[in-house]
């Protein structure tokens, strides 16, 4: 909220700057966001009285005036206002002025007529058309009569428009809704300060006339727990006085006429909406507060006809729906210049029903973020009574006699206990009886102290209080944060250790990173089409209710939809060569949408133009299926399965090449899937020729691993052989790589296939294979009759298995 | 001529030899010459009969004398050819050592990744936990648990992506802390854990706003756990991030989980102990407080017993402060060129 300091000064003197007083607001109590005086860097600017008003010779829009700014001569001002009349007392900003947007004015001619300054409307002293009165919004500005009365020409314009005032914008949290209001502030400002606050006080004068006799009213407690009408007749409605106007639009309101700007007066004096009607055009005097009807319609104050829901607490006169109860007023009945009785009202009304209307229809007002937030039920009727009283005061109306009530309370104020030796135990502080007596003190919260035991009363305008721990955090604030020493909680020491699966997790990461992958986090949330391509599980994906646009509306059924969008940002950006990995999850609705989906941890990695740049040294390493397949094979030997890790050609992932795919499973389980992205797949995407894994950690995870421990080295030197063989080029090598390991013994330690031939020399339908085997007995020196035994076994199980000739 | 002179001679014409030699192949050749069985000094040793008792010696020992000087310079002919030779040979292997390597693969950790697992080494030293929870949550846990009723004004604080009435996508990783303190066992020990992950809200992207984000939310409970506890903890993480001279200080604020609840501020620059105040730049970064009781309560936990305290950081926003990021935006596109210039050496 705006705070005006010169206000906050009716209440309690303020020596500090401004500046320094919104730091101890902000250290104490809520940010504040902002800090300005409304006049900036302007100034030159004087009240001036128009002496003469001439037609400019040259000109028919323009005119030639004379004014009075007190001096010795008059000053010639040429202006096109379309209002300026003879005798008026106006904003003159002078020769070497600066006005509103640092804008310099000087003299100069208009249509060769000197014109010594400017006539100023307010938007142009920097006043937001949201807040400057509507009746001078295409002229300048001009003073009533009665305020130009304590006018005097020459005198600085920006005092009096109160645009040398300090103003504070609170940043209010929901739960100091208190500060809501000036006299909240007040209060707030006051204990801060150490200073008693003096808030403002009024006459109320009513007319032997009954309220009770005009209007009647019903309200259900349940919607409006305080309820009361009262009427002022007779008044005038016109502009209000200067003194008020200036008040408003300081705090950021528009002044609208003098019975409408009392009730926002009295919202921003006390914090608690009221509204006016005009008694004579209510089309009953039988006031209802009731929920909205079906499709019942309103036409509120901005012109708009709005149909109401029903959980909406609407005021209606006999059947009518006359307004959104604390929203927002209806134009029916609203207060405008031919009004002369009033009916003000002052209320509660159910904060839930006042966010649901404010929601629903859009119309987030003073008054109805007052009501969601709660207001100090004290001063709902002490308002009602003040506006009333200023009405009648300024508007020249007569008060009749008493409120109409249709729903009331007595507010019990709680009580709250707390003890020193607690706060002390919550703060780690120190903090004597006799500080925090003085700290409730400067509150003005009355308490009792018995053996180290406040029991404090808490008054009515500060709602927020209701337990022990709100009372440690009111002492806290008003003791200083910067007080409380800083230390590491002691106590028992507790062990800090990742998870397995969190150590795994890690280290999965790092793999990937060693092994040339840059980590991405993409988007979660992605399109329907998108959720469900690359998925390793069944099941849907998870729908928003209300998402936000087409491209995020359902959660990733694969990290390789986020981590081809990323691919195609960076082609799109001449990023030819990408390796990208994700760890993160992957989301399986349950099929029942009341319980929670299935999140699974994955990780996945695309490749895409060349892994490794072309150097004087070297070409460049093209990104292709077994450059994937070896970051693959790397990163799976780490996890040391207890299984073998198989690769198994498929045709199934629709958006993968059939041809140069293959799923990977450990032992029986499916753990993922490794290959090209399919061409019409990557074309979708935009993206090149890409190779992609993906890959379940929870079920990497979930398998067995080799137990702890090693395997001896042997001291007798290895043996290597070399075996070629030609056989039907559809082999699997995985096929034939199984079967050596199972013909070779215990003595076989490794098998390398180091060629792969097709071509010349060799028939079209076969292919020649090179292995390297390495032979190694860890007992005793190998002789050659153990190997060439061995590999007899081999050639055997091959030739008969794989038809295979040994070359 | 004595045998003496003739030996004299002989070992000065043969050093002479050895000298000469251009290589190793030559010095073989006079070494084989010289010292060889029918090299000159052999020849002339046999001469030795005809010489009187007493002269043998004295030439034997002469010749003694001569064979081991040309032994010795023939070897240090050797050494010395030798060298030369490798240094030829190295002096031919000379490569343009600042010619680049050749080229490795090194992939590198995204940089939100960075701060949060620096995060975690943190708190894992404290004795704190990792614990992660569901991203796709029920509004009991995001909200409820947390103090936060339907129809609470702050709802309004967190717009909300919902699948149903009563699931939703985490608007923070604060339900974690509701599932965790629902199945403590509090017999075991103190609570201590932090909850690192993705977060969602129902915005717009722009340059500072984001639908996906990460949070790190932190939780201590115990039996004897203060605020100020809470500020040397918070202290600890500040300095972790931004260096060891910054300083934080407290604000009050509101959190519907916390009471007293504080936003943190930490400095901008670094804070010596002569610096005036107001030359002090702070700048907001978490939000903290005491755990409020209703949160306790409704986790099963006493609050008359147990309490301690919570913060939230972003970082996501940590990472666009201590970089200077301009863009969220940056951290969810992945362009390579982004990617790879975040250094991991902290």
């Amino acid at each position: 909220m705006k705070v005006s300091v010169n206000w906050l000064r009716d209440y309690l003197p303020i020596e500090l700057p401004a500046n320094e007083l919104a730091e101890k607001i902000s250290r104490t109590t809520v940010e504040i966001e902002g800090q300005y005086q409304p006049q900036a860097n302007m100034k030159n600017i004087v009240i001036a009285k128009v002496l003469s008003v001439e037609e400019h010779p040259d000109s028919d829009h323009m005119v030639i005036t004379q004014v009075d700014a007190g001096e010795d001569e008059p000053i010639q001002i040429v202006t096109g206002a379309p209002n300026v009349a003879e005798g008026q007392t106006v904003i003159l900003a002078k020769h070497n002025s600066i006005v509103g947007g640092g804008q310099k004015i000087k003299k100069g001619k208009l249509r060769g007529v000197v014109s010594n300054g400017m006539l100023a409307a307010l938007q142009e002293l920097g006043f937001d058309d949201k807040v400057s009165p509507k009746d001078f919004e295409d002229g300048i500005w001009v003073f009533n009569d009665v305020d130009a009365a304590d006018l005097t020409p020459g005198e600085n314009a920006l005092h009096v428009l109160g645009m040398d005032d300090d103003v504070l914008e609170t940043g209010i949290t929901p739960n100091r809704a208190d500060l809501f209001s000036m006299n909240g502030t007040a209060w707030e400002v006051a204990a801060i300060l150490s200073e008693e606050p003096t808030l403002p006080t009024f006459e109320l004068t009513e007319t032997s006339e009954k309220t009770a006799d005009l209007i009647s009213a019903t309200a259900p407690a349940e919607l409006a727990p305080k309820y009361g009408l009262r009427v002022v007749k007779n008044v005038e409605v016109k502009d209000s006085p200067l003194w008020l106007q200036r008040r408003l639009w300081t705090m950021g309101i528009r002044p609208i006429s003098n019975v409408v700007d009392v009730t926002n007066l009295m919202l921003l004096t006390y914090g608690q909406p009221l509204h006016a009607f005009d008694l004579d055009t209510l089309p009953s005097k039988d006031i209802t507060v009731r929920t909205a009807k079906p499709a019942e319609k309103i036409k509120t104050l901005d012109g708009v006809e709005r149909e109401a829901s029903a959980e909406d607490i609407v005021i209606a006169a006999g059947d009518e729906a006359l307004m959104f109860a604390g929203v927002m007023g209806g134009e029916s009945t609203e207060v405008t210049a031919k009004t002369t009785n009033i009916v003000l009202e002052g209320a509660i009304f159910e904060p839930k029903a006042i966010r649901h209307a404010a929601r629903d229809q859009n119309l987030h007002s003073e008054a109805s973020t007052r009501f969601e937030r709660g207001v100090n039920v004290e001063d709902t009727f002490t308002a009602l009574d003040h506006a009333a009283a200023l009405i009648a005061e300024i508007a020249g109306g007569e008060v009749t006699e008493g409120r109409v009530v249709a729903q009331d309370f007595d507010y019990e104020a709680p009580v709250v206990k707390v003890t020193t030796a607690h706060v002390n135990h919550v703060l780690g502080t120190e903090i004597t009886e006799a500080e925090i007596s003085a700290i409730f003190d400067r509150l003005f919260f009355d308490y009792e102290l018995n053996d180290g035991e406040f029991t404090v009363t808490v008054p009515a305008r500060r709602w927020d209080i209701t337990i022990a721990a709100d009372l440690v955090e009111e002492i806290a604030r008003l003791y200083g944060y910067d007080n409380l020493p800083a230390t590491l909680p002691t106590g028992e020491t507790t062990p800090g250790k990742l998870t397995p699966k969190q150590a795994l997790i890690r280290a999965t990461r790092h793999d990937l990173e060693g092994l040339g992958l840059n980590q991405a986090i993409s988007y979660v949330l992605t399109t329907p089409e998108k959720a469900n391509n690359f998925k390793l599980h069944d099941g849907q994906p998870i729908q928003l209710d209300y998402p936000m646009s087409q491209d995020r509306q359902q959660t990733r059924g694969s990290l390789l939809t986020g981590l081809l969008d990323d691919v195609a940002y960076n082609v799109a950006r001449k990023q030819a060569d990408v390796a990208l990995y994700e760890q993160g999850r992957v989301f399986v609705s349950n099929g029942d949408a009341s319980v929670l989906p299935t999140e699974i941890e994955h990780v996945a990695g695309v490749i895409t133009g060349n892994v490794l740049p072309r150097t004087w040294a070297a070409g460049a390493q093209k990104a292709d299926f077994f450059a994937l397949k070896g970051i693959v094979e790397r990163l799976l030997a780490n996890y040391a399965f207890a299984d073998d890790i198989r690769f198994v050609p498929t045709t199934e992932r629709a958006e993968m090449h059939p041809g140069r795919t293959a799923d990977i499973y450990v032992g029986e389980t499916l753990i993922g899937f490794v290959g090209q992205v399919h061409p019409v797949t990557a074309k979708t995407y935009k993206v090149n020729e890409t190779y992609a894994f993906e890959l379940n950690v929870d079920a990497i995870f979930d398998l067995p691993k080799v137990k702890d421990g090693y395997e001896v080295v042997s001291r007798f030197p290895a043996v290597a052989r070399d075996l070629a063989i030609l056989v039907d080029r559809d082999v699997p090598a995985a096929d034939l790589r199984a079967a050596i390991v199972a013909a070779g013994g215990a003595l076989l330690h490794d098998v390398e296939l180091f060629d792969v031939y097709t071509g010349e020399n060799v028939a079209d339908d076969k292919k020649s294979l090179a292995y390297a085997l390495t032979f190694v007995d860890v007992e005793k020196t190998l002789v050659d009759e153990d190997i060439n035994a061995a590999v007899e076994r081999i050639t055997a199980a091959l030739a008969e298995k794989f038809n295979a000739e040994i070359r | 001529m004595s045998l003496q002179d003739e030996l004299t001679q002989l070992r000065d014409q043969a050093l002479g030899e050895i000298a000469a030699t251009a290589d190793l192949k030559a010095l073989n050749q006079v070494r084989v010459n010289w010292l060889g069985k029918k090299g000159p000094l052999t020849e002339v040793l046999r001469g030795m009969k005809d010489l009187t008792p007493e002269e043998r010696p004295v030439v034997g020992a002469l010749a003694n004398e001569v064979r081991d000087a040309l032994t010795e310079a023939i070897a240090t002919r050797q050494t010395n050819l030798e060298a030369a030779a490798l240094n030829e040979k190295l002096a031919a292997e000379t490569l343009d050592v600042t010619l680049p390597g050749r080229a490795t693969a090194q992939g590198q950790p995204h940089v939100l990744q960075q701060i949060i697992e620096s995060l975690e080494d943190q708190f894992l030293g404290m004795g704190y936990q990792v614990i992660e929870g569901p991203e796709v949550e029920q509004d009991k846990y995001n909200f409820e648990m947390m103090n936060l009723p339907k129809d609470h004004p702050a709802r309004d604080m967190q717009d909300t992506f919902y699948i149903t009435p009563e699931i939703l996508m985490r608007t923070q990783t604060s339900p974690v802390q509701a599932r965790t303190l629902e199945s403590h066992d509090f017999n075991a020990g103190p609570l201590k854990m932090v909850s690192p992950g993705r977060v969602y809200r129902r915005d717009t992207d722009d340059a500072t706003h984001s639908h996906q984000f990460h949070q790190m939310e932190g939780l201590v409970i115990d039996k004897h756990i203060t605020m100020r506890d809470l500020k040397g903890t918070l202290l600890a993480v500040a300095r972790n991030l931004f260096g060891e001279d910054h300083d934080i200080r407290l604000r009050p604020s509101y959190f519907p989980f916390t009471e007293p609840s504080v936003e943190v501020d930490v400095s901008w620059n670094a804070v010596t102990p002569d610096m005036n105040p107001e030359d002090i730049e702070w700048i907001e970064v978490l939000g903290a407080g005491m755990v409020h009781p209703n949160v306790l309560r409704m986790a099963g936990v006493d609050p008359e017993v147990y309490g301690g305290f919570a913060f939230g950081l972003g970082p996501d926003r940590f990472a666009m402060l201590k970089y200077g990021v301009e863009d969220i935006r940056n951290f969810y596109l992945n362009d390579v060129r982004f990617l790879t210039q975040f250094d991991q050496k902290g």
